[in-house]
């Protein structure tokens, strides 16, 4: 139930995350969501992206340093509250989110949002015993 | 097993009675035969007469590389050519080769100085050597060679190169004892590995690995890949070649100097001026027995200190530490002393970081600023913030700590480093002094 992003590290210059999206647009690779965290120096890309392998390996040969994390992506009722109940569930069940952003696309009518959890399997568990909605990798990524 | 037992447990005092009567004569002998230390002398206003006590070595002039090249190939010899027995060249990366001479006694000295070192790093008469340095100008190879048949030990003279062959050799004729370069010692263990074979049903019991500086880090995954115990030997030709210091195998801390051959100082490179034991600065070799070639205070360039603890082995001789770097990479940042391979082996000794850096000094509001640029390789690379930011601090604890100097870490892209004909620019000195 897991879905893969790929991270890249990324000096804080300008043009650094052009030059990523110019490979992967060369590489005809879709990005359907990302995220930045950055400092002063540095920043840590996230993508999720429709080819994980060749989107890596494409950035690796032009020299960047790319990592693969299992993320969740999770189904949000578009709805008020909707984002609060599910992380209602995780601080209850004791699961930290790292870090989380919206995906682009919307599931039928509710919005999808990326999870980074530092216990994933734990809170994959907690989740789907609270009846939250998991999208699967391979849906994610066509979706 | 300790070699010579006379000369390597003699009493400080008698050692150092022993070393003034040597330096005396060599004085006189380099004065009167060589007419560029004559010159040198003259220069400085000093006689060999004037030298009196150990002391007074710090009034004569330095020798450097350079004065070696200028005088290429056989200027600095002290004998006439017919009583020299061997010649060795250095291989000149940087400039113009130096020459070196030996005469029959020269050689013997060195024998017997390789026969101390081998036997310091574990050889006895029945052991089996795989002499894996190189034979030729460069002194490894022979210097190896002769010292183990003084020792009485069988040598393998296998030399560098045809990987494959020497692991065959490895199999079929169990060496007990290897000596190679500490780099081609580890190429060794890959080829053998994947050609299948495991270290673990050879026959090795020590290794003597040097002419290259190695960490404390490539020591342990040494003695891990190869099974056995690893030793350090220094040398370098200008002053006779491989066996002027060693460490022994029961200690591993520490290079015991030969000092009835040679006698060593440490100086500040700046000003020339020596430091005591313990401080760390440029090693200077004066050679008190060679007849072909003597060196009077070599300035080698060698970064360490000298160590006069005893040691658990028994030898009075004093210890160096492994070379820390090169004089001629010497940066000063607010009036510390910093050498690229120390911050090289503080990041060595951080967990996940590869030593691809730089180092970069500017001068901001008239003090010295240092950043040290990492490459985040994919062991340090994580999705969050946190860990790495994390990393940044430990480094720079760690270069405080173990360098004394304020450091701002930066990490950066892979292969963002300027490289300048395949070799990486370390330091970037943006001062304008
Ligand atoms: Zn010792």
């Amino acid at each position: 139930m897991r879905a893969e992003q790929i991270s890249i590290f990324l000096e804080n210059k300008s043009g650094r995350l052009a030059e990523v999206t110019r490979i992967l647009s060369e590489n005809k690779i879709n990005i359907r969501a990302l995220s930045v965290a950055d400092t002063s120096d540095f920043g840590v890309l996230r993508l999720i992206v429709d080819d994980n392998e060749r989107a890596s390996r494409a950035l690796k040969e032009s020299g960047f340093t790319v990592g693969k994390t299992n993320v969740v992506a999770v189904e949000v009722p578009d709805q008020p509250g909707g984002l609060y109940n599910i992380l209602t569930i995780l601080q209850n069940g004791n699961v930290n989110v790292e870090y989380m952003y919206a995906f682009v696309q919307q599931s039928g009518s509710n919005a999808v949002m990326i999870f980074r959890f530092d216990h994933t399997d734990d809170a994959l568990k907690l989740l789907q015993d609270n009846g939250v909605t998991v999208i699967e990798g391979r849906r994610l990524y066509t979706l | 097993m300790i070699y010579d037992i006379e000369y390597e447990t003699m009493p400080r005092e008698a050692l150092e009675a022993i070393q003034l009567r040597r330096l005396q004569t060599t004085l006189e002998r380099a004065y009167a035969t060589v007419p560029f230390y004559r010159k040198k002398f003259t220069e400085a206003g000093v006689m060999p007469g004037d030298i009196k006590s150990l002391k007074d070595l710090r009034h004569l002039p330095f020798t450097t590389k350079q004065d070696l090249r200028d005088n290429y190939p056989f200027g600095m010899f002290a004998v006439p050519m017919d009583t020299v027995v061997r010649i060795h060249a250095s291989s000149g990366t940087t400039g113009q080769p130096t020459v070196v001479g030996y005469t029959a006694r020269d050689v013997n000295t060195w024998a017997t100085l390789m026969a101390r070192s081998l036997a310091a790093g574990g050889a006895t008469r029945g052991d089996i050597i795989h002499n894996a340095f190189g034979y030729g100008l460069f002194t490894g190879g022979l210097g190896v060679h002769y010292g183990a048949e003084k020792l009485g030990a069988s040598v393998i003279p296998v030399s560098g190169g045809n990987t494959k062959r020497q692991i065959t050799i490895m199999k079929d004729f169990g060496p007990t004892i290897i000596t190679a370069t500490p780099s081609y010692v580890l190429h060794l263990a890959e080829i053998a590995s994947e050609l299948g074979v495991d270290f673990k049903d050879l026959s090795f019991k020590f290794g003597i690995f040097g002419a290259e500086p190695w960490s404390e880090n490539m020591r342990e995954e040494i003695e891990r890949k190869l099974h056995l115990k690893a030793v350090d030997i220094y040398g370098l030709s200008e002053v006779i070649g491989p066996g002027v210091s060693v460490e022994c195998h029961e200690a591993q801390q520490g290079m015991h100097i030969a000092e009835d051959h040679f006698i060593a100082e440490i100086i500040d490179p700046e000003s020339g001026e020596p430091l005591p034991y313990g401080e760390t600065g440029e090693l200077i070799f004066t050679s008190i027995t060679k007849e072909a070639f003597p060196v009077l205070r070599y300035r080698t360039r060698d970064i360490t200190a000298i160590n006069p603890e005893p040691c658990i082995c028994g030898r009075t001789l004093v210890r160096m530490n492994k070379v820390s770097g090169r004089t001629d990479d010497m940066l000063i940042i607010r009036g510390v002393n910093v050498f690229p391979s120390q911050i090289e082996s503080v990041l060595m000794e951080t967990e996940d970081v590869e030593p691809h850096y730089q180092l970069q000094v500017d001068r901001v509001d008239n003090l010295d600023k240092l950043t040290v640029m990492v490459e985040v390789g994919e062991h340090l690379f994580s999705d969050t913030v946190r860990p790495l930011q994390e990393i940044e601090k430990k480094i720079t604890k760690n270069i405080k700590e173990t360098i004394g100097v304020s450091a701002q870490v930066k990490l950066v892209e892979p292969k963002t480093i300027q490289r300048s004909e395949g070799k990486a620019v370390r330091v970037i000195d943006n001062r304008k002094l």
